[in-house]
């Protein structure tokens, strides 16, 4: 009885201690798994809470996740990479005040060894379509995200629907897709920013790139304050402006990842 | 070979560099174990002494749902409270999905049944005579219980003990309601998970050690409490 005693007394200790540390005002920020792991938020974040003293929870998910978060009032803020799903969550009155962060692009890796010659190919379309020929090996990620639905499109534009042992949904984030295809020596769509920061650790190469149609670009959007009031809406307002500021935008363009740009800003 | 070396090398210096970002891992992973442990125990205990002592019209039905109950998956006790905690959710007036407070509520719904289960088979397992004896020698009902408890100690501790190992070692509740917040809600096995997804093996396996390591020591000092 008495340890139970001491294990409770421990308990609420703890929680004792923890308290002060909700003192600070927090705004939650739903983003996506490639934002959280290029590891742009750990040097973008710092200067805005110091200067706001708050703290940024970030929650990181897929897109799919992070504007549903966002539906539910969960979350302040969303900073996702799906243009379409964006416009949607906005068209419903979710979300307001939408602003240009920063992009970078979508590339194809695929094994040295380029099974289905993917690198003959000049455009994304052509790409895609060879792959499905080839029966290829293809990981997708299959899990509503950002990179998920952007992979569909291209589908569409190759006039291919994906099927049959060869399409591979793994359901995981973007780094363990890459390492996924690098095992079975398959192909798979990412960004560039996550290769990048996989490279050291997968045999794949990129095998297509530079189309008009991998261009990625990221928003921002502020949860409609109207729908869920308790949305911190003035220190979201200070938080759209800041990553929109000139100090964000250095901040942004002087991040490398093994000595290259991952981000740029329009 | 190397890779398994490396991350035995990267778990020694993270516990010896006394890295700040850890330090919080450890700490969170910690209290919210603990508090949940403490409020399941409270419940807990006396569900499994009051199973194990009465005889009532349906009481194997309970028994067999409690059983049940111990393997319920993290991720649907995650997902039930999500949709209790959410802003959409009934309780979504409070506040509390994403904050340490929903984590602990789905731990305890994790261990609370492993825990009257426990202390049912110690009750079960232990003489019942003990509470007449005590009666009769002029303990008031109260009190019978108590010395009964007493009797039974090592199962309650080893109830705790499951119980806890249930909690500090489980990713989907964390990971759900809790939701991998840097210094604020990411537990040890949040941030596996994320070195896992960011491809950093060495160190998500280093961190799988450490969680060991903590867990021992825990263990040493429950162990040590009881020998008291």
């Amino acid at each position: 009885m008495k340890s139970i005693l001491t294990l409770i007394m421990a308990a609420s200790l703890s929680v004792a201690f923890t308290l002060p540390a909700l003192a600070t005002e927090h705004l939650r920020l739903a983003t996506t798994t490639s934002t959280e792991n290029s590891g742009l938020l750990s040097v973008l974040l710092p200067p805005f809470e110091q200067t706001n003293n708050c703290q940024i929870d970030v929650i990181a998910v897929g897109t799919g996740k992070a504007i549903k978060l966002g539906e539910s009032g969960d979350v302040d803020v969303v900073m996702v990479h799906a243009r379409s799903k964006e416009d949607k969550f906005i068209a419903d009155g979710y979300g307001v005040d939408r602003r240009d962060v920063m992009y970078n692009d979508f590339v194809v890796l695929g094994p040295v060894s380029d099974p289905a010659g993917v690198k003959q190919t000049t455009d994304i379309a052509s790409a895609m379509a060879t792959i499905a020929q080839h029966h290829a090996t293809f990981v997708s990620r299959g899990d509503d995200s950002g990179t998920h639905s952007r992979e569909k499109q291209l589908w569409r534009a190759a006039h291919v629907t994906p099927d049959g042992d060869w399409y591979l949904e793994a359901g995981r984030g973007m780094g363990e897709v890459i390492i996924m295809a690098g095992e079975r020596k398959g192909y798979t769509l990412s960004d560039r920013g996550t290769y990048l920061a996989f490279s050291g650790k997968t045999e794949l190469k990129i095998v297509s790139q530079g189309d008009s149609q991998l261009f990625n670009p990221y928003g921002v959007i502020m949860v409609n304050p109207l729908k869920h009031p308790h949305v911190k809406d003035e220190l979201a307002k200070r938080f759209l402006n800041f990553l929109v500021s000139d100090q964000a935008k250095a901040l942004i363009t002087g991040y490398r990842r093994n000595g290259e740009q991952l981000f740029y800003v329009q | 070979m190397d890779y398994l070396l490396e991350s035995i090398r990267a778990a020694i210096e993270l516990i010896f560099a006394f890295d700040q970002d850890i330090q919080r891992v450890v700490w969170t992973s910690l209290y919210t174990s603990f508090c949940a442990i403490a409020l399941s125990a409270t419940l807990a205990v006396p569900v499994g002494v009051a199973l194990g002592l009465t005889q009532f019209r349906g009481r194997r039905i309970v028994i067999t749902l409690l059983n049940t109950l111990m393997a319920l998956p993290t991720v649907v006790v995650g997902l039930v409270l999500f949709g209790l905690f959410s802003r959409q959710g009934p309780l979504g007036n409070l506040g509390l999905l994403f904050t340490p407070i929903a984590m602990i509520a789905g731990q305890v719904v994790l261990a609370t049944p492993i825990i009257s289960n426990y202390v049912l088979a110690a009750v079960e397992g232990c003489d019942s005579r003990i509470i007449n004896t005590a009666l009769t020698l002029g303990a008031t009902p109260l009190q019978a219980n108590i010395q009964l408890i007493k009797e039974i100690r090592f199962g309650v501790m080893a109830a705790i003990i499951a119980g806890f190992g249930r909690v500090i070692g489980e990713v989907g509740v964390a990971m759900m309601l809790g939701g991998n917040i840097r210094n604020s809600t990411r537990t040890m096995t949040t941030a596996i998970a994320l070195e896992t997804s960011k491809g950093e093996f060495a160190f998500g396996l280093a961190l799988g050690i450490v969680l060991l390591s903590v867990a021992l020591f825990v263990n040493l000092f429950l162990n040590l409490l009881q020998q008291r």
